[in-house]
């Protein structure tokens, strides 16, 4: 009996027997002079020579490879079709230090996966790509895959492929070369001893890439599927040689592997105690809560003028100066087809009982700040209640209700008076304190100060409000003379 | 901590962020991207990563990455999103993985529009994926619950190892209410099952395939079992005024809050009307309906849809008592006025019942 001596032994990374596959534990699901073994041994041989075998996650998609995880002893995901690479992008965002695999096929890859591929190789995430084209759907039995040449014969293109119906293949190192992300796109192919040997170095470069921090690596290895293309294994591998690599020409396509830098390790996080800060979430020590009402009130208001008059900014100062007032508010947007149009309007409720509806139908106080405003709005106010409006007048054609107490104060025009017409909504705010006495004037000012980030607009909308107050306070004394 | 004006959109954020949660990928779409707005401006600076994804297949794959390395995470979207969302959900299910789904709901079908509306319920609780599972699904009805809910929801989602959705409808994401959040950020220790590249978890994988028919059996079995102790023990749901009601109104989300006003409304009346609010559309609180239909007459349903919570109404209370319906959609809400008139008719038609026990079957 002739002695051998084993050259290459079986890689650590390979499980010793396949416990998941189930039955025949010591040999793969492969067929025969598969491309997808050989693609299994380079990969598992560059883990173990690079010693990140405890460090990597496989991700194995939909294809005849996604049993990957028969095979490699390491950390396995198995991913939908084609999503691979999104799997890949945020089990590596959530693990730096991990080293993450995307195994893909070509249909995987190249037809419904063509999104996530591109987007993965556009941010230039750090994650390893091989791409394992055998021009053919493989698992499925032999459908016509996006990178099945132009007149081959599969399944779904009995009459070979024809370019006016199915297009011309895809040349994927090709199209992901157009990118400045990825650092490393190279294609290989399993077609001789020698283009093995290529492609075992190209699959270590790739993972020593991630290693490195240095971003988005992919290598595409041209292989071979006997059963499918109905040849032996031997006749297989000369097709990958002489035939694909005629239609997809081996080589690298980026190398960008000097020059890159690593990336930035992702910014520390903060000390637990601190995130609440950040947020925005302050404690409630020492805040006095404030004195309540003693009578019940219940406010139902609705704001509602252009898009651009502060509209809704004004429903927010109201909701605030509530809450800071100790009382129960609500604050709804109408949001929608409505803020193309270029109106605007929100719900406010300001109150001492618990809110059930934050919508108000029926309004008690209506800031109108334009015409349509008023016209929409004022049929639905209730008796008794208040409507403020934007103007010197009440428009002709709308019909003054008496039920209702009505007020017209220009308040854009006094706000232009102050120089800013765009703080005709405070102005308006300052005019409905006045006349209901609804809210106390340091609940507002709390307010202000909370929301208004410039000091120039907070000293504006200060006086805005002083205005406000003024003209309301002129206008009733008016009407008391005329009462009189 | 002292309470915060917030939207509800913004107020998820920050609740995810205090439950732990460091992972967020999604798209934006109204009315639910100022979550991805804020997921943007908070996670980065948490120590937590934000990718705007290339679409909502994408997000929800990578949410499938990150539940698999172990750390909370979530996405959120509204109809359109969430249906590309279904075919992700569906391997988040069978492989058995945490994660938080936010759905602020709009109109549909197709693109609709982004104006409020209650029609998910069927692609989201009677699930929109294929295979034997469920996820369950929280529904707030306020800014706070917004903010509590998800916190529950990664706490579900961890408990049970399956995706969990806080459905909300368009109002409830986009209006502002103060907020009380929790004082402390949640400590997450890494699961044992995730496949996180170290070398104590370098043996798992994760995975929805089972090849052989029994395995996957055995697994559809297990995963049921846990759909049905969610049924025993994770339902919840208000009850306000319902317990001697004749007409117990049931509704989620805004919708609830309209019926509560109405029910107030009523009770001052002297009508007896009550409301049953499920907080866990699944598991929905089937029981709690037999329970009132014992001294109900009637109930009525209030959706923003077509009628699509009616059919759980309807198959928990077993044909015991009739179910009245009362919906608008497009947009449109139901008014006060509108919801009182609907209750008043189905309170006129139908003559409250004295039920003899042996009608009643609990
Ligand atoms: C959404 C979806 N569509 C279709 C399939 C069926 N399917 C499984 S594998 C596959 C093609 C695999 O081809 P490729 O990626 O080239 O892998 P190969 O088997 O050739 O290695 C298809 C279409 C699926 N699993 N999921
Ligand atoms: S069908 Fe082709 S790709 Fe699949 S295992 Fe067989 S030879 Fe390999
Ligand atoms: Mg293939």
């Amino acid at each position: 009996m002739a002695e051998y001596k084993i050259l290459h032994d079986k890689s650590n990374c390979f499980y010793e027997t396949y416990e998941r596959k189930g039955e025949l534990r010591n040999q793969t699901h492969y067929c025969p002079g598969c491309g997808h073994g050989n693609a299994h041994k380079l990969i598992a041989q560059a883990i173990e020579q690079l010693g990140i075998q405890d460090r990597t996650i496989t991700v194995s998609p939909v294809g005849c490879g996604v049993f990957a995880y028969y095979y490699l002893d390491t950390g396995n995901i198995q991913a939908a079709h084609g999503r691979a690479a999104a799997v890949a992008t945020a089990a590596k965002r959530s693990r730096p230090d991990s080293i993450v695999i995307s195994y893909q096929g070509d249909g995987d890859l190249a037809a419904i996966g063509t999104a996530e591929i591109l987007h993965a190789a556009n941010r230039g995430e750090n994650i390893t790509v091989f791409f394992v084209n055998n021009g053919i759907y493989g698992m499925t039995g032999g459908q016509l895959a996006p990178t099945t040449p132009v007149g081959a014969k599969s399944t779904t293109s009995p009459f070979g492929r024809d370019a006016h119906n199915d297009g011309y293949p895809i040349k994927v190192c090709e199209l992901l070369s157009a990118l400045e992300a990825p650092v490393y796109l190279e294609r290989v192919a399993l077609g001789t001893t020698k283009q093995i040997m290529a492609a075992s170095r190209a699959v270590k470069k790739a993972l020593e890439n991630q290693v490195k921090g240095l971003g988005f690596s992919l290598v595409e290895i041209l292989s071979p599927c006997p059963t499918i293309w109905k040849l032996s294994p031997v006749a297989a591998q000369e097709r990958v040689r002489d035939e694909m690599a005629a239609i997809f020409p081996i080589g690298v396509y980026r190398d960008r592997t000097r020059e890159a830098q690593p990336y930035p390790a992702p910014k520390p996080a903060p000390p637990a105690e601190q995130i609440p800060a950040i947020l925005g979430i302050e404690s409630a020590e020492g805040v006095i809560e404030a004195a309540k009402p003693d009578r019940p009130v219940d406010w139902r208001i609705r704001v509602a003028g252009f898009g651009g008059q502060g509209v809704l900014m004004l429903g927010e100062v109201l909701a605030e100066a509530g809450l800071e007032a100790g009382l129960e508010v609500s604050w709804l947007p109408s949001y929608g087809p409505e803020m193309r149009s270029g109106t605007s309007n929100c719900h406010v409720r300001v109150g001492t009982h618990p809110i059930a509806s934050p919508l108000v139908t029926k309004p008690n106080v209506l800031l109108a700040l334009n015409e349509p405003s008023l016209k929409k709005f004022l049929p639905t106010v209730e008796p008794g209640g208040w409507v403020l409006y934007n103007g010197e007048s009440i428009p002709e054609g709308i019909q003054v209700r008496g039920d209702v107490n009505m007020q017209a104060i220009p308040f854009t025009q006094l706000a232009d008076e102050l120089g800013e017409a765009k703080a005709g909504n405070i102005v308006s705010l300052g005019a409905l304190l006045e006349l209901t006495g609804m809210l106390r004037q340091e609940a507002v000012d709390h307010a202000l100060a909370h929301l208004v980030k410039s000091t120039r607009w907070l000293e504006i909308d200060r006086q805005a409000l002083k205005a406000g107050r003024r003209a309301a306070h002129a206008r009733e004394a008016e009407r008391a003379e005329v009462c009189q | 901590m002292k309470p915060q004006l917030i939207k509800g959109n913004e107020a998820v954020v920050k609740a995810a962020v205090l439950a732990g949660c460091r992972a967020y990928y999604g798209y934006p779409i109204t009315p639910a991207s100022e979550i991805a707005e804020a997921a943007a401006y908070y996670f980065q600076q948490t120590g937590g990563h934000f990718i705007q994804a290339e679409s909502e297949v994408a997000s929800v794959n990578m949410l499938y990455g990150a539940a698999s390395a172990g750390v909370r995470a979530m996405t959120a979207s509204s109809g359109p999103g969430i249906s590309l969302m279904q075919e992700g959900v569906s391997y988040l299910a069978g492989a058995e993985l945490p994660c938080v789904i936010v759905d602020i709901t709009r109109g549909g079908p197709g693109l609709g529009n982004i104006a409020p509306e209650q029609s998910d319920y069927r692609q989201v609780v009677k699930i929109g994926g294929h295979g034997c599972y469920r996820v369950l699904v929280l529904a707030p009805n306020s800014v706070q619950e917004m903010a509590d809910l998800t916190t529950l929801a990664f706490d579900l989602a961890d408990e049970y190892l399956t995706p969990v959705f806080v459905m909300a409808d368009g109002f409830i994401g986009q209006m502002m209410e103060p907020v009380t959040f929790a004082s402390e950020v949640r400590k997450v220790t890494t699961p044992d099952w995730a496949v996180d590249g170290t070398a104590e978890r370098r043996k798992n994988l994760v995975a929805s395939i089972r090849i052989e028919a029994d395995d996957l059996e055995k697994h559809i079995l297990h995963l049921d079992a846990k759909y049905k102790r969610a049924e025993r023990e994770a339902v919840r749901y208000e009850a306000f005024m319902a317990e001697d009601a004749d007409l117990v109104l049931v509704a989620y989300g805004i919708v609830s809050r309209i019926c509560k006003s109405v029910v107030e409304q009523l009770r001052g009346e002297g009508l007896k009307a009550g409301l049953l609010r499920p907080i866990t559309l699944y598991p929905f609180p089937e029981a709690k309906i037999r329970q009132l239909a014992r001294t109900a007459s009637v109930f009525g349903c209030v959706e923003m849809s077509t009628g699509q919570m009616i059919e759980d109404v309807r198959l928990s209370l077993e044909g015991r008592k009739p179910v009245e319906f009362y919906g608008r959609c497009g947009g449109n809400i139901p008014s006060e006025e509108e919801v009182l008139r609907f209750a008043r008719e189905v309170l006129k038609r139908s003559t409250p019942v004295v039920v003899s026990e042996e009608v009643v079957h609990g």
